[in-house]
């Protein structure tokens, strides 16, 4: 499997979720914002945490816009697999790749924290890995993670099965606990946990593996 | 454009004493400019000086076959084997965090991630040490979420984790709050960048993010007493951006690895001027600065507010001039400003050009070197006076009293607000004791802690000064860690008051008797005076924040116990209660001494702790709250109850120096025992975990109960 991680200035999980998609047996290539391309033969695209362009403006929106997001767009737009994590969900709702918005935490305050998930649904390549209403341990780290979307776009991520992972107990106000969400073609998931950070006992937990296994397995055979 | 006339009182509202002043006049012949006069006066201050604690800092030890570089540069370095280093600093923003909190505390954290960055190291662990006036406080609440906010912002935008620090309340910081941050980086031994210039005619570039005149006087500031007209200094705080400082982390890494750089200096107070001197300074060497090069954010700014600017996010260096084009690219790629802005020069020489005028020509050794040097005068804090009765309170109450004060209860609400998993290595999170983060890519790992006792301190400078690096090495030591050096954070009142100056020697004293005994030297520091308003002073609050290594996470102890696991304390228990926690929370005494630390215990028990941490599942050090306390928070974390068997108030609440409580099974405590007995360590079991309830002696509370008001004790004291 070939996975492209795109760093934008003020990324700073990208090194992280590298190393996640390397462990889980990825050939990982680095791209950087100013590209206008991916590389040749990208199988799957990793958004990855952190404060892209500072948050300012909107977390993501700025992200959105930059050369690289274009090509980003393009390749999802073909049916190529997309990852996004924390700012990189944010960065994929500004992009219009997924449904919904992520507005500040009900809180009101940055929360770094593991959390318990549920999986909601297990079809999907990202969360195939796991058994339906399985719980995971994923930390969090955002302060803007509260999942908002209108009615009409709840029911069709319900009635679609395109939430991917709720949580066990709400930290932000997300609504419907949502903590990740899929595309209508169930090939991009954004999510707020962070998977990558629950790969190694080392970090106390391993929860997170499954899903770059299951990933770079779908991707070998394809 | 005219710069002003010096007059009196320009001289004295840049915090220069008449014979400071004359000093000046002595050293260049003729009346400064008043671009000269701000330099002066940002050199001499206390903040970049050390004028009053220079003499007594030299006693510190500071040397050992581990340390690469002790103090002098912008943070120490420290060999953690395998040609890699640890590079680390605490440094305090105790005056900007007073007035504007959020900001105030974020550029704390920016400017000492730079001071660790500047020299080569990408960082990889920040705490923060927070002490605060009383929650009933009309300010502290603002001050607390301020602050809070503002570490967590800039650090979590940054990407470095948090991973631990102290917060403290007392009546004694309600007029100045204490932010002391510190952190750490990783470096190869090979790739490390220091301050002092070399060649003659090599360009000095000005890098990162534009010029304003935010923070112009601020390191003047720094140095002063505070009053009523307080809010008055805020346009003297700056703005941090941690966005800016995250790409020019990765532009400087970027840069140091093109093999570009001759010497860097980080940009903090005083920006472009102490940078300029210091690295002038250490290299011999004149500098010539051109500043209608500096890249500016508003128009018009003066000689004089450029030199002084406190803007943050910038760098100086010295470029080998035929990697210019090379170097120019990095920063142009990260979108941030790359301008030569002026050259080495032979002679000893500070020359500022602007609009083709001069603007200060000063010699520049001076600057540095000659700074005033004061020996002040102080008097030994007289002995506390002994201990009188201790008012009566049962066990259970004793606790209530302890885990219901924001003091001692549960702190999730301030680091659930840091991340503290950024880098995806971290091993042990803050809450309980010392960090922990993996060496990237490798099988080591570093322990952080942050340690002090004012209360102590107060009593008896030199007991509290060794207290509080004795408490350091047992929290590294109980996370399994070898202890390798500290860094210190002075944070005192005004020295020119004699009793003042005395607990700065008392503890510089305490300190340096402590690393002496303890193998554990100190590598870099920051002093912070005249943390007074209207003339009352903090507490002495020495923070000493330290490092130690694992060599294998093999070595890390960071179990918890399980039911019916036994509780066993490392040391001897006599139940003093001098200065202890239970009489400042449950009575409001502050009486008596501070404990005594024996120095060679200390060593002996942490040595016997780590030849036998297969024996132990958890361990904590005994501190303030004693050995309840610490019993309580270990079975808490766990979701146990526990049972201590001793039921007098000194046992349990007493707070006895070099003792650690480890949880065991039963085998592994008869072979602590035994290794006890033959190390000549007293070991004793002092009960047991499991159950739902705590019971200290003859009384018993649900764990839920506490438990509860352990965990929300915080957020309702400041929220």
């Amino acid at each position: 499997m070939k996975a492209a991680v795109v760093t934008f200035p003020g990324s700073n999980c990208d090194r992280d979720l590298a190393q996640a998609f390397a462990a889980a047996g990825a050939d990982v290539v680095r791209v950087w914002h100013k590209e206008t391309a991916l590389p040749e033969g990208t199988d799957v695209v990793g958004v990855p945490g952190g404060f892209s362009y500072g948050d300012y403006l909107r977390c993501g929106a700025i992200a959105a816009q930059s050369p690289v997001g274009q090509a980003i767009r393009d390749f999802a737009g073909r049916g190529g697999y997309v990852l996004g994590i924390c700012n990189g969900f944010q960065v994929l709702t500004e992009m219009g790749l997924l449904p919904g918005a992520l507005m500040r935490n009900a809180g009101l305050q940055f929360l770094c924290k593991p959390v318990t998930l549920r999986v909601a649904t297990t079809d999907s390549v990202f969360t195939q890995g796991y058994a339906r209403g399985a719980e995971v341990m994923f930390p969090i780290a955002h302060h803007d993670g509260n999942y908002t979307i209108d009615a009409e776009g709840l029911a069709r991520l319900q009635g679609e099965d395109r939430v991917a992972f709720r949580y066990a107990d709400n930290p932000n106000g997300s609504m419907d606990d949502i903590a990740g969400v899929l595309s209508a073609n169930r090939r991009v998931l954004g999510m707020m946990p962070h998977p990558e950070r629950a790969v190694d006992p080392a970090q106390g937990g391993t929860d997170g593996s499954a899903l770059f296994r299951a990933l770079a397995g779908m991707m070998a055979r394809a | 454009m005219d710069e002003p006339k010096i007059t009196p009182e320009l001289i004295a509202a840049h915090g220069l004493k008449p014979d400071e002043y004359e000093r000046i006049l002595g050293l260049i012949g003729r009346e400064p400019t008043f671009t000269e006069l701000g330099i002066f006066s940002a050199m001499w201050n206390e903040h970049c000086s050390y004028k009053s604690s220079k003499k007594w800092l030299r006693t510190l030890p500071t040397t050992g076959p581990q340390v690469i570089c002790g103090p002098g540069e912008n943070a120490g370095v420290v060999d953690i084997g395998d040609g890699q280093a640890v590079i680390f600093k605490m440094e305090s923003h105790n005056h900007p965090s007073y007035i504007e909190p959020h900001q105030g505390a974020a550029t704390g954290v920016g400017g000492i991630l730079r001071d660790v960055f500047t020299m080569g190291a990408r960082p990889i662990a920040a705490m923060d040490a927070l002490s605060f006036g009383l929650p009933s406080h009309p300010k502290t609440a603002h001050l607390v979420k301020g602050v809070v906010e503002g570490v967590g912002g800039y650090g979590n935008a940054f990407g470095v984790p948090n991973l631990g620090g102290e917060v403290r309340f007392h009546a004694a910081y309600n007029g100045n709050c204490l932010v002391n941050a510190f952190a750490a980086g990783l470096a190869d031994t090979d790739k490390i960048f220091y301050s002092a210039a070399s060649g003659v005619g090599m360009p000095v570039v000005y890098l990162g993010a534009k010029t304003g005149r935010d923070g112009v006087g601020g390191a003047t500031m720094a140095s002063a007493e505070f009053d009523d007209t307080i809010e008055e200094k805020r346009p003297t705080v700056q703005v941090g951006d941690p966005f800016t400082e995250k790409c020019l982390l990765e532009a400087c890494l970027e840069l140091m690895a093109s093999d570009s750089v001759i010497s860097i200096q980080d940009m903090g107070a005083a920006g472009l001027t102490c940078s300029a001197v210091e690295m002038g300074d250490k290299g011999d060497l004149g500098i010539r600065l051109d500043l209608d090069r500096v890249p500016t954010r508003e128009r018009n700014m003066t000689a004089y507010e450029m030199m002084l600017s406190e803007s943050q996010e910038r760098m100086l260096m010295v470029l080998k001039p035929e990697k210019e084009a090379e170097a120019r690219a990095i920063f142009e790629k990260w979108d941030l400003d790359f301008a030569i802005v002026g050259e080495t020069i032979a002679e000893d020489r500070f020359l500022i050009m602007h609009g083709n005028q001069v603007k200060a020509d000063l010699p520049l050794k001076a600057l540095s070197g000659t700074a005033p040097e004061y020996d002040r005068p102080w008097v030994e804090t007289p002995p506390a006076a002994p201990l009188g009765l201790v008012p009566t309170i049962g066990a259970i109450d004793a606790l209530r009293a302890l885990i219901g004060s924001p003091n001692y209860a549960h702190k999730a609400w301030v680091w659930e607000q840091y991340d503290t998993q950024v880098g995806a290595d971290t091993v042990r999170r803050p809450g309980m004791g010392a960090g922990v983060v993996r060496v990237h890519g490798t099988g080591k790992a570093l322990a952080f802690t942050s340690d002090v006792t004012p209360r102590y301190v107060k009593a008896n400078p030199f007991e509290g000064g060794k207290q509080a690096v004795a408490e350091a090495y047992r929290n590294l030591t109980a996370v399994g860690a070898l202890p390798l050096a500290a860094t210190d954070n002075l944070n005192f009142g005004n020295p020119e008051k004699p009793e003042i100056m005395g607990q700065l020697v008392g503890a510089i004293k305490g300190i340096g008797a402590a690393c002496h005994a303890l193998d554990f030297p100190i590598v870099s520091g920051n002093v912070s005076l005249y943390n007074e308003t209207d003339g009352t002073g903090i507490l002495p609050t020495p923070t000493i924040g330290a490092v130690g290594l694992l060599k294998s996470l093999d070595e890390l102890i960071a179990g918890q116990p399980v039911a019916g696991d036994l509780a066993l304390v490392i040391g001897q228990t006599q139940g003093h209660l001098g200065q202890s926690a239970l009489l400042a929370e449950a009575f409001g005494i502050e009486a008596g001494d501070a404990p005594t630390v024996d120095l060679a215990a200390e060593r002996l028990h942490g040595e016997f702790l780590r030849a036998n941490r297969v024996h132990v599942k958890a361990a904590t050090d005994l501190s303030d709250g004693g050995l309840a306390l610490a019993a309580f928070e270990m079975a808490e974390a766990a979701g146990l109850g526990l049972t201590l068997t001793a039921s007098d108030i000194a046992t349990l609440f007493g707070e006895d120096q070099a003792r650690y409580l480890v949880a065991c099974d039963a085998d592994g405590a008869a072979a602590l025992e035994a290794a006890g007995q033959a190390a000549g360590v007293s070991v004793a079991r002092v009960g047991h975990f499991g159950g739902d309830a705590v019971t200290l002696g003859a009384e018993a509370a649900p764990l839920a109960d506490l438990s509860t008001l352990y965990r929300t004790a915080f957020a309702a004291a400041v929220a």
